[in-house]
């Protein structure tokens, strides 16, 4: 049986605090990351905060050809939340990665491309492009996005689609690069899906996408986006990410898992790492605080020091202790038992 | 600011927490004064800034974005700046709700200004409701380069026409035009603006409002060959150019439609370059289109 010791006594020094963490074979120096179609490559956020500072940029989806997207409106406002209906608009991977992948390395930050496609062949040759070209450190694979044409295309729906795509990118990919599948929390047990696409070669799993929704304008009574429905990101689906990412850790204890959905402060974001994750992705956030990846690393850096973890390491996964394993151990090295009313660990 | 920033497509915007200075009610809006340390040095015609909602536990996600009206660089204050508030939804009757000393978060200036043409040609601003309040800060620029400036402002009745008093000291002319009647001229801006173009020479004509009326602005310009710059508003998510959320139709230099970010590429655009009557569609043709009508 592990001991699990957390201590309550001094924390590593401020600039030492160790925050890396490990994707696969990808080690990162922080677990904050960009989540896709919210920074889109990254380099309008780089005006509000230095962007190789945090963990990474994962870019918005690239399909293979240029997209224009839906028709507006795109967006509505949903209460501690935001509808959106894009349509994966986007330049097509070859004008990408000449312009937006080529940027990313110049700059020098940290990239996990995230990609797309109608079908498996097309998800096939755009990761076939990427490899070509290099200059990045891992894939997302978006079998995910609910704004497309046909819900069948929402490949996360289903285990052996979700896996067929996966197979397909693994295939046309480097074997060294890591590959993240970003699931839909819109299905009946993700934890399927995740085991699923972990067996056909995925390194890990991004959880979550947003969730299908709709609003009607009660004044034109008539659907706000013009695309009918969306997916719904924001604060509002936090509660649903951290219980996806608590069951797919719970059934798969070594799958890296990239946690997002609704993350607006560190508090939030040490949540999902109690909960799981391996990183986090900054979405929503980000329309309303553009700084907001920076500012919620710094947050989770002093959430992490405030509960006497060391490293981020330590604080992955915490959640799923047995309290009863739980041992304080406070300034004078003693050992107390966790039954003892004034543990302090949980601070303010 | 990070080594790249000098690249990225907002360069020159930032992020301040200022302070309400004044909330004064005018009509059927409310004039905003807020303290934007480094924003207002940085503010040209035309640019916008986006506020934060509801305080920090807010359930509103979003900024609401607001038309520079005018900066004030100095003062007791350091920089203050000026916008309009329409409160016609809940996150804008919250802000005309706050009163001086309340901490506001800003992000500007943002946008492409109005291009400011180099020689003291002659000029028509149109603005329509609130859409008047960036050409106020537009007229002044235009008449420090020497312009003639000859200013429309229209709205359904008098008591959403904006700006009349400020825009007055700083045009050459005002015309006011109510649908209603209920002051000055009883009809629409365009009817206006065509009398004007018909009967003087205009070289250029700036416009902010209803995007119908921007597109009948830019009608009657591009029907005549004049130069026009329509600032449009489009509902917008993040306001500095990562959600693709507020793009619509735009025909580049090459001749083709691409569906571009107005918080970004705009909010003023060529009046000749939008296609008007295609807003809220993916127009036959535009860049990456094809598959979603197939």
């Amino acid at each position: 049986m592990t001991r699990t010791i957390i201590s309550t006594g001094k924390a590593a020094p401020e600039s030492t605090f160790d925050l890396r963490t490990q994707l696969g074979s990808l080690e990162l120096q922080s677990p904050v990351l960009t989540a896709s179609g919210c920074a889109a490559a990254g380099r309008e956020l780089d005006n509000y905060f230095d962007i190789t500072a945090i963990g990474g940029i994962v870019t918005k989806s690239i399909m293979l050809a240029p997209r224009s997207g839906r028709a507006t409106p795109r967006m509505a406002e949903t209460p501690s939340g935001m509808l959106n209906s894009i349509g994966l608009q986007g330049p097509g991977v070859e004008s990408f990665l000449e312009t937006d992948l080529a940027w990313l390395q110049r700059r020098g930050a940290r990239t996990i491309v995230s990609i797309a496609g109608g079908t498996a062949d097309e998800f096939g040759k755009v990761a076939a492009k990427l490899r070509v070209a290099g200059g990045f450190d891992a894939i997302e694979v978006n079998i995910s996005c609910p704004n497309v044409e046909d819900r069948g295309q929402v490949f996360a729906c289903r285990a052996d689609t979700s896996a067929q795509i996966i197979q397909t990118v693994r295939r046309n990919s480097d074997n060294k690069i890591p590959i993240f599948a970003k699931l839909s929390p819109d299905v009946t047990d993700i934890v399927e899906i995740a085991t699923s696409v972990s067996q056909a070669g995925a390194t890990g799993v991004s959880v979550i996408n947003t969730l299908l929704g709709m609003v009607i304008d009660t004044q034109t009574m008539r659907p706000v986006l013009a695309g009918v429905t969306g997916g719904l990101s924001g604060p509002a689906i936090r509660p649903i990410a951290v219980r996806c990412i608590w069951q797919i850790r719970s059934a798969l204890p070594n799958v890296p898992i990239i946690g997002m959905g609704g993350v607006r402060t560190g508090q939030d974001a040490l949540e999902m790492v109690l909960a799981g994750a391996n990183a986090i992705s900054v979405g929503t956030s980000i329309f309303n605080d553009p700084g907001a990846p920076m500012r919620i690393q710094k947050e989770l850096e002093q959430e992490l020091r405030n509960r006497g973890f060391e490293s981020l390491t330590q604080a992955i996964s915490f959640a799923h202790r047995e309290v009863s394993e739980a041992v304080i151990e406070d300034e004078t090295g003693e050992s107390k038992d966790e039954s003892e009313p004034d543990w302090d660990f949980i601070s303010e | 600011m990070s080594a790249g920033a000098s690249e990225g497509a907002n360069s020159g915007a930032i992020q301040v927490n200022g302070e309400v200075l004044d909330v004064q009610r005018t009509g059927k809006y409310f004039l905003m004064s807020v303290t934007a340390p480094g924003i207002t040095e940085r503010a040209r015609p035309g640019q916008f800034v986006t506020v934060s909602m509801g305080g920090e536990e807010s359930s509103m996600v979003l900024r609401r974005s607001f038309a520079i009206q005018g900066v004030q660089a100095r003062g007791m204050y350091g920089g203050t700046l000026d916008f309009v508030v329409s409160p016609v939804g809940k996150g804008s009757q919250w802000l005309t709700k706050l009163r001086r000393h309340d901490p506001v978060n800003l992000v500007g200036p943002l946008g492409k200004p109005f291009t400011l043409p180099t020689k003291p040609v002659t000029c028509v601003l149109v603005g329509g409701g609130y859409g008047a309040a960036p050409l106020i800060m537009l007229a002044q620029a235009l008449r420090e380069r020497g312009c003639r400036v000859d200013t429309i402002i229209g709205a359904s009745t008098e008591e959403k026409l904006y700006g009349g008093l400020e825009l007055k000291r700083v045009s050459t002319s005002l015309t006011l035009a109510t649908e209603d009647g209920t002051a000055g001229i009883r009809g629409r801006v365009t009817d206006c603006l065509i009398d004007t173009l018909n009967s003087s020479k205009v070289d250029v004509v700036y416009a902010c409002g209803p995007m119908p009326m921007l597109a009948s602005v830019a009608e009657e310009c591009t029907m005549r060959k004049i130069f026009s710059q329509c600032s449009v508003e489009e509902s917008m998510a993040c306001g500095i150019g990562v959600c693709m959320t507020c793009v619509l139709p735009v025909i580049g230099e090459d001749g083709v439609t691409r569906m571009l970010r107005s918080c970004v590429e705009g909010p003023v655009f060529r009046g000749d370059r939008v296609r008007w009557a295609d807003i809220g569609t993916i127009p036959e043709g535009t860049w990456g289109g094809e598959r979603l009508r197939s």
